[in-house]
């Protein structure tokens, strides 16, 4: 696509705020999500979950749960086709076959805790669970291996027999490293040598789970005619068809996947967990199979955003002036290969111009769940380390953080830490936006009478967006509505950001554009929501469709007035005739009148966009701290963000909101809290600590928007960028509140206590020097 | 078996539950309304609540037995016929839902709180609601649409006291609903 496009200065319907087409349904319990549906016949699947993190197979003997009663298959990883360890496209790049029909389903050795080991259908749940019990298996329990330093020792048990490490392009065996890669440009001694000022730290972050309320569930009829149907909550139901016409062995076409309304996913609803069992079980008993995850089992075996450790190191000259900065990245995969280290290192140096950099990258096995994309995957603990270094030099030299900011502020043309260019970015504007907020204006009254401390925090944070395959089917109705179909599952309004779209070249209210989200058999292949993709790519598809909507439109009307259709005119929403101006008729007065005129009116759009116009934003936050308790307050949060062009802008701000509420969870709470053994010991909602309503105070936020020429509204990404900065932001406020730099997450009150503790110790040491 | 006879949304419902069955499997599997919704089953997200004569419940901690005898409101009773309630008013003009899932249970937990307090004020709805998670929005449009949601009532209840000769509206709902909550629910007072 090589199109680029100029901003309008009005829109009839971009920029509204209607309430959103599927709302209805979803506020009065009528909205159907995967766990609702309930087909005739239909019986219940339980999984049964390996209780080490480590350990191989030794037996397994399911007679007593196939004898008990109600009981009508069960399967194991023997019921899996056979897969062999080697590289396939799943979709979602390549990865080991092996590897990836283990992580459904261990076939001989358990590499997390919560590997499912083998699977029951009954005719309840209850039936189900309590079958699945009496599945007998032995293991031969091994050390786990549980951080990226412990994998990375000499002598450290090998998780992955088979697997075949990249270091830096050499192979690798007997490695718990998957990956090592290099970014490297300009000259990083001679940038060190020019700094007046070098901040080098280390940081170490724990694994967190993206924390949907819905928990995973799949339903799976599988017929005599090898037809596989699957209903499932998904956030891309031609990912799931791929996924599983791999791991099944099946051609696509014989797998129809229909998206359930879904209940938040962040990422972490992309790969396939239950769809597999749940179709082996249905196979063996031909009734439609339900499978539902129970809380423990999402914490204990989906996947979470990796942990590890993040060195980096950032060279300042006397100017202020960044000179050169270093960083090292060793990320947790989990289990099986392929944590988010590479979208970490594109991330880690967008906000800046930096003329030396280099960028080393991990990606490390570790006996935890297979790690899997949350919100702007490996953005947040690149921003932290990053923004964190920032700030310690702002303070070094003494330098306003916004001004630092803006003076070495990547803008178009500038290289990011991976090497690419950026196009147009609103960095700048941002930053300028951010300067000028009340919020930053505004002066943090620091007097408390109860001892309470407060500081304020500033940081940056990006996403790059993707863009990828949609496409869009619109079919005008004789009422003067159009029926809108996409493949892009609605996680949270992007039905309406989508038929907004069309509206908006149609000249129809956006509730005349009405939209469906089908199965992958009632239309075209469509890439997952995820990358902050859907309203820019898909809605460009919408565009797409819309005009030569209009276009056939036209012919209709030429044909109806009897004039040439290049004599026919579109202008805000009237089609009228060149040649005669007496010809005139609105969208709706011209839909009633096609019955005559060749045949219903459909027409598709498809796009394919190699980009999706990175996007920035810039958090400040001001937080007390209670000294006795550690315990932290989020007084004030504003957002500022560039989101190229805000559709609807209470979805654009909802998003922005959202994610940075898990930035403040990620930040002061939540947390894999692992025992020795490899149990995650918190995989309750009580115990892994997601904000609440008391937690929490508004969240402002400020939109800026920098047109995104690559769209034809000017659309950026919105929902990945708001997780990059908050919890260096929050870092960054507890320093100025408590004069302490916190280098590892969460900012839990213990971890508060004892860096206060190591403060006071410090300070009663250094007089006696 | 335990045989139930209660009333659900108004309407009489008698059925036989397993013993063991909880009221959201009841509500979700034996009476057929999926409005509540399976979350955690252990009482800290909230997304199954339910009324249950009077008081808030997360109906995966209750079982299907006990609501014999009694009273239960589900999201699929907010609304009449001719009307959303204001909170499911209030919940769309505010764009206070994303993906929906938690909206049910936040839905039903507000508008008891409206019930028993219809001027309740920021502080005071936030802690009514922390025991219902919800991920996307962050809670700020959900908070907004429930103070949107009180105005609109007493709009409501005033042009009504307008229209009717004498007040209809009964004094303070049933006395069970004003002994409820903090304590009644777990998860509610977690900080």
């Amino acid at each position: 696509m090589v199109a680029t496009f100029e901003p309008k200065k009005t829109y009839k319907v971009i920029g509204t705020r209607p309430i959103r087409h599927d709302g209805y349904d979803k506020v009065t319990g009528r909205a159907l999500y995967g766990a609702d549906l309930k087909l005739p016949g239909q019986v219940w699947g339980a999984v049964l979950r390996s209780p080490y993190a480590h350990a191989n197979i030794t037996r397994m003997d399911t007679s007593e749960a196939e004898k008990y009663p109600g009981v009508l298959a069960v399967v194991t990883a023997k019921d899996m086709p056979k897969a062999e360890s080697k590289m396939v496209d799943l979709g979602e790049g390549t990865v080991n076959e092996k590897h990836e029909v283990d992580r459904i389903m261990a076939s001989d050795k358990i590499v997390f805790r919560g590997q499912p080991v083998a699977a029951v259908a009954a005719v309840d749940r209850n039936t189900a669970e309590e079958a699945v019990k009496l599945i007998r298996v032995e293991y031969q329990p091994l050390q786990p291996v549980l951080t990226v330093e412990e994998a990375m020792a000499k002598g450290a048990p090998i998780i992955l027999p088979d697997l075949v490490g990249d270091d830096l392009g050499e192979k690798v065996k007997k490695t718990n490293m998957a990956k090592h890669f290099r970014h490297e440009f300009g000259d990083v001694e001679k940038g060190f040598s020019q700094a007046k000022h070098i901040v080098e730290r280390t940081f170490k972050m724990s694994m967190t789970h993206q924390g949907y309320i819905e928990p995973h569930n799949a339903v799976a009829m599988w017929d005599e005619d090898n037809r596989l149907r699957i209903w499932t909550g998904t956030q891309g139901a031609f990912a799931v068809r791929k996924q599983m016409a791999g791991i099944l062995k099946l051609d696509e076409s014989r797998v129809k996947v229909t998206p359930m309304e879904i209940g938040g996913g962040f990422g972490g609803k992309i790969p396939v967990y239950l769809e597999p069992i749940a179709a082996l079980l249905s196979k063996k008993c031909r009734r439609p199979v339900k499978l539902v995850m129970e809380r423990k089992a999402v914490f204990e075996s989906t996947g979470p955003a990796p942990g590890g450790t993040l060195r980096v190191k950032v060279g300042v000259d006397a100017s202020g002036k960044i000179t050169a900065a270093a960083s090292d990245m060793k990320l947790e995969a989990g289990g099986f290969p392929g944590s988010a280290v590479g979208a970490a290192a594109m991330c880690i140096y967008s906000p800046y111009n930096i003329p030396n950099t280099t960028i080393d990258g991990w990606d490390i096995v570790v006996n935890k769940p297979k790690s899997a994309p949350y919100r702007a995957p490996g953005a947040p603990q690149a921003h932290f380390a990053m923004e964190s270094v920032i700030d310690e030099l702002c303070e070094k030299g003494g330098w306003d953080p916004i001004d630092f900011r803006l003076k070495n502020s990547a803008k178009e043309g500038t290289r990011r830490g991976d090497g690419v260019k950026f196009g147009s970015i609103g960095n700048v504007d941002v930053l300028k936006a951010a300067s000028r907020s009340p919020h930053w204006k505004s002066v943090l009254n620091k007097d408390t009478t109860d001892g309470k401390k407060r500081g304020r925090g500033i940081a940056s944070g990006y996403w790059f967006n993707i863009g990828l395959k949609s496409a869009v089917t619109l079919s005008a109705n004789n009422d003067g509505t159009v029926s809108l179909v996409e493949g892009s599952t609605d996680i949270g309004g992007s039905r309406a950001s989508i038929a907004m779209q069309a509206a908006e070249v149609l000249g129809i209210p956006a509730l005349d554009v009405r939209p469906t989200v089908a199965d992958t058999e009632g239309v075209a292949y469509n890439d997952v929501t995820g990358g902050s993709r859907t309203t820019y790519a898909t809605g460009f598809a919408a565009y797409e469709a819309a005009i030569k909507m209009v276009e056939e439109l036209k012919a209709r009307a030429a044909r109806i007035w009897n004039q040439d259709p290049s004599d026919i005119l579109f202008k805000d929403g009237v089609f009228s005739a060149k040649k005669d101006s007496e010809l005139r008729l609105n969208f709706k007065e011209l839909s009633k009148k096609l019955g005559e005129t060749g045949g219903p009116v459909t027409v598709t759009g498809s796009v394919d966009l190699s980009t999706g116009g990175g996007a920035y934003g810039a958090h400040i936050v001001d937080v007390e701290v209670d000294t006795e308790t550690g315990k932290v307050e989020i007084l004030r949060y504003t957002i500022v963000q560039d989101v190229g062009k805000a559709i609807h802008p209470s979805y654009v701000e909802g998003q922005m909101q959202g994610g940075v509420v898990q930035g403040i969870g990620w930040a002061l709470n939540e947390e894999y809290f692992m025992t020795k053994e490899g149990t995650m010991a918190n995989s309750s909602f009580l115990d892994y600590r997601m904000p609440t309503t008391l937690d929490l105070p508004k969240i402002e936020t400020v939109i800026v928007e920098v047109f995104n020429p690559g769209h034809p509204f000017g659309v950026r990404g919105v929902g990945e960028v708001p997780i990059a900065p908050p919890i260096a932001a929050i870092g960054n406020a507890l320093h100025d509140a408590l004069g302490v730099r916190l280098v590892e997450t969460p900012f839990k009150p213990g971890r508060i206590m004892e860096a206060l503790e190591a403060q006071s110790k410090a300070a009663a040491v250094k007089p006696k020097r | 078996m335990v045989h139930v006879k209660t009333t659900i949304n108004g309407q009489p419902a008698e059925f036989l539950v397993p013993a063991y069955l909880s009221l959201l499997d009841t509500i979700r599997e034996v009476v057929g309304l999926t409005g509540a919704k399976e979350g955690c089953l252990d009482g800290n997200c909230g997304a199954c609540t339910v009324i249950l004569n009077g008081r808030i419940v997360d109906s995966c901690l209750v079982l299907g037995a006990e609501a014999n005898g009694g009273e239960i409101t589900t999201v699929e009773g907010l609304a009449t016929p001719d009307a959303l309630h204001p909170l499911q008013q209030a919940f769309l003009e505010e764009a206070a839902l994303q993906c929906g899932i938690c909206t049910p249970g936040f839905l039903v937990s507000a508008a008891a709180l409206l019930k028993r307090e219809p001027k309740a004020n920021e502080q005071r709805i936030r802690h009514w609601l922390a025991g219902n998670l919800c991920r996307c929005t962050g809670y700020d449009k959900i908070v907004r649409a429930v103070i949107k949601a009180e105005d609109m009532s007493s709009q409501l209840s005033k042009s009504k006291a307008k229209v009717a000769a004498k007040p209809t509206a009964k004094s303070s709902a049933s006395p069970k609903a004003s002994s409820v909550r903090s304590s009644g629910r777990s998860g509610s007072g977690r900080k």
